[in-house]
């Protein structure tokens, strides 16, 4: 057993660090370091600034213009980034739709969508939730019917994260309402420009409008954007749900969390307080073990495949301490963390730890619920 | 031992009630929560008139003469509707610190505008780190921060520092000169204000013969205060765990409601058994947040808080868990519950602080023994 990571996996790190440090915008990397909601361009801008470096197909193979990475190096690589300050990769685009182009795309749409992805021009949404198909997604309902060389679209999709922003979405529909649940989907790739699209967006309880729904009617999609087979589609979204679950653990981003939350008790004198320091010193200990149980899942892996169920038991933990951070965030700042939405009355980073704390909810609902994730460890994992 | 309420309890709860019923649904609130005043005379005169703002005040003084555990009763009754109108600040706190701090003469002029809603008395006590509110020659200088609905008060009740280090209590209009709010809304919903002071001239509350450091009246004001945020907390755990089993009747997913899954079914039970541990230690907190003995009293409302605390963060992470993404909007009143219950959890010290706090006595209780 060695848990080093070997000199060239170092001198990788070192060179992703540098670039973060050299290369993020300033005025993202501070939003990012302190929980600021980012805007469509700031997520842009970084995604064109690792294109320039080569780095814009991260997790991409060599042959489809990626940097061609291992898994290891794809997970250092995602942890400097969050360490540094760096925006969440768009993983609709990079890491949901394309790695299904790749895999069941025809040569055609490689070309059409790949370049566009990396380049951050078309920003990708994910159709799959609807208001009746949450973590039971095999029962959706959005019917799609042939007509010609289309298929007439109509239903609605909901949790459709910056759908706002979104050029276009991938959208599980039904196209034989009389099969078996999973054997009458089809995967669609829509053009949010078409008529019949509609964007309306969900407010959450922190006042952010990251969610929205998308309505269907009559939208005409041409058959030449189905993915695949029709009626295969069941199978590309679970290989495509495979891929959501990369990095899930996000051990990058709980460090960085972890070191502000660290910032923040110390002006507030909280680490003295030895109840406190306990409950740091918890999360810490959890995140410790979680980055060694994420680099066995890795080392488990081959290379460019998705994480088995094993990516179950990272997404649980990982959420929970990213959701233990926030929570503790807010509470060491005590009532300064009330005045919602306001800047200038308790100390800078107090500014939006409780909208913070509220939005983090969502990491154990989402891509999966952690009830989910814990039926998927005890039937898949334990054979229960 | 009687857990029973009486009758006059029961309908006083009852009339609280059915007024949130009738005319304080969500959306009024909404509306009232989102007006540039973020509350509404309105309502405050609709409960002068229901006669629930002269619950904790004596007869002598215009009130109802009822105790803590008749304010718990309509806490709880509010609870669910959010109201965002000062009740706990302007109609238990207030009152509850100018009964012990103040002099005759102070108590007979403003506790009966109270129970009348005429007027409106906010005490803020919370000092801005850095500049605390100090006094000087009768003129007081600093900031207080964070003080709930100090934007809509008539009178500021603010506590001081004096020159001899200790803790006196003062009595300002908003209007004084030297006097600077700043008003915003916090996270449930409700208002705060930051108070700057700037050499304002405030009266001593209690001057005279009744002046002396202020500190045991405010803590036992706080205390009054803090049972009935306990109340006002199990409402709202009531009303959540209601929803969440209604949610879980409904939804259905892989072919059944979602309720008929055990493992959500054992969550709703670990619901069940925080809201009922929380509304025991809430009647305990009624029955002791009075008592003149302070170290029994701050023990009780400790426990108390610590119990109701750890309630409001299980049921409300878990009421949105339960509800998946439905929980995490704005529109359903579930995550405005959420976003009270955790507010709650922050305020009157948090449960680490009352952990701590009653962890403390424990060492005292063995050194003494």
């Amino acid at each position: 057993m060695d848990l080093d990571f070997s000199p060239e996996e170092n001198a990788f790190r070192e060179e992703v660090r540098k670039f973060v440090t050299d290369r993020l915008p300033s005025h993202i990397r501070h939003k990012v370091m302190n929980g600021i909601h980012l805007e469509r361009n700031d997520h842009v801008l970084w995604q064109r600034t690792l294109h320039q470096r080569g780095w814009g197909g991260v997790g991409w193979p060599r042959e489809f213009g990626g940097p061609g990475w291992t898994p290891t190096e794809l997970y250092i690589f995602e942890e400097e980034c969050a360490k540094g300050g760096a925006p969440r990769l768009i993983s609709f685009g990079l890491k949901m739709i394309a790695p299904v182009l790749m895999a069941f795309g025809n040569p055609e749409q490689q070309a059409r969508y790949l370049p566009k992805i990396m380049s951050a021009e078309e920003w990708w949404c994910q159709g799959y939730s609807e208001p009746g198909a949450g973590s039971d997604l095999a029962s959706l309902k959005t019917r799609a019917v042939r007509d010609g060389d289309h298929y007439i679209v109509n239903g609605q999709k909901t949790w459709t994260t910056l759908g706002q922003y979104a050029d276009w979405i991938f959208c599980l529909v039904r196209t034989d309402p009389e099969a078996k649940p999973q054997r009458g989907i089809s995967f669609l790739l829509i053009d949010m420009k078409s008529p019949g699209v509609t964007v309306r967006p969900i407010i959450t309880l922190d006042g952010a409008h990251e969610v929205n729904e998308v309505w269907l009617e009559d939208v005409r999609v041409p058959v030449a954007n189905r993915i695949g087979e029709e009626n295969q589609g069941w199978t590309y979204a679970k290989f495509l749900l495979g891929h959501e679950r990369t990095n899930i653990a996000g051990i990058g981003i709980a460090k960085r969390e972890l070191a502000r939350l660290k910032r923040i008790a110390a002006a507030e004198g909280r680490l003295d307080d030895a109840l406190f320091a306990a409950r740091v010193a918890q999360i810490e200990i959890d995140l410790m073990a979680l980055e060694i149980t994420n680099l066995r899942v890795l080392s488990a892996e081959g290379a460019h495949q998705a994480p088995g169920p094993e990516a179950s038991i990272l997404k649980i933990k990982g959420s929970e301490i990213q959701q233990a951070i926030a929570e503790l965030m807010m509470q060491a700042v005590g009532i300064a963390a009330l005045p919602f939405h306001q800047t200038g009355i308790g100390p800078d980073y107090a500014d939006n730890l409780a909208a913070g704390y509220c939005n983090l909810r969502k990491l154990s609902i989402f891509g999966g619920s952690n009830e989910i994730q814990k039926n998927i460890i005890s039937q898949m994992i334990m054979g229960l | 031992m009687n857990f029973d309420f009486t009758d006059d309890q029961r309908a006083l709860a009852d009339t609280v009630r059915r007024f949130v019923a009738k005319d304080y649904d969500f959306e009024r609130r909404r509306a009232i929560r989102d007006s540039a005043a973020g509350w509404s005379r309105a309502v405050w005169q609709e409960l002068a008139e229901l006669g629930v703002l002269a619950i904790g005040i004596d007869e002598d003084h215009g009130g109802l003469g009822y105790g803590p555990l008749e304010t718990g009763l309509a806490m709880n009754a509010f609870g669910a509707a959010l109201l965002v109108e000062p009740y706990l600040a302007a109609a238990v706190v207030a009152p509850a610190l100018i009964r012990r701090a103040s002099s005759t003469d102070f108590q007979r002029h403003w506790l009966p505008r109270i129970a009348s809603g005429e007027n409106i008395v906010v005490f803020a006590h919370h000092d801005a780190r850095g500049d605390p509110v100090r006094v000087a020659d009768g003129a007081l200088s600093g900031r207080k921060t964070v003080a709930a609905h100090a934007d809509c008060a008539d009178l500021l009740l603010v506590s001081a520092r004096a020159t001899d280090g200790s803790t006196r209590l003062f009595a300002l209009a908003p209007t004084t000169p030297g006097v600077t709010l700043r008003s915003y809304p916090t996270l449930d919903g409700q208002r705060a204000a930051d108070v700057q002071l700037d050499q304002a001239v405030a009266t001593e509350v209690g001057a005279g013969d009744t002046a002396t450091d202020a500190t045991q009246a405010i803590d036992a004001a706080l205390d009054i205060g803090l049972a009935a945020l306990c109340a006002e907390a199990v409402g709202i755990m009531e009303a959540t765990v209601a929803a969440t089993v209604d949610y879980l009747k409904t939804r259905r997913q892989f072919g059944q409601p979602i309720g008929r899954f055990q493992a959500l079914q054992h969550r709703m039970a670990d619901m069940l058994l925080h809201q009922e541990q929380a509304r025991s230690m809430s009647y305990l907190a009624a029955m002791h947040c009075a008592n003149p003995d302070q170290v029994l009293r701050q023990r009780t409302l400790s426990a108390a808080k610590v119990t109701v605390g750890q309630a409001c963060r299980f049921i409300a992470q878990n009421a949105v868990q339960l509800h998946g993404g439905m929980g995490m909007t704005d529109e359903l009143i579930l995550s405005h519950w959420f976003k009270r219950l955790t507010a709650i959890e922050m305020s009157f010290g948090d449960t680490d602080f009352h952990l701590q706090r009653f962890a403390a006595q424990l060492s005292r209780g063995a050194r003494a023994a």
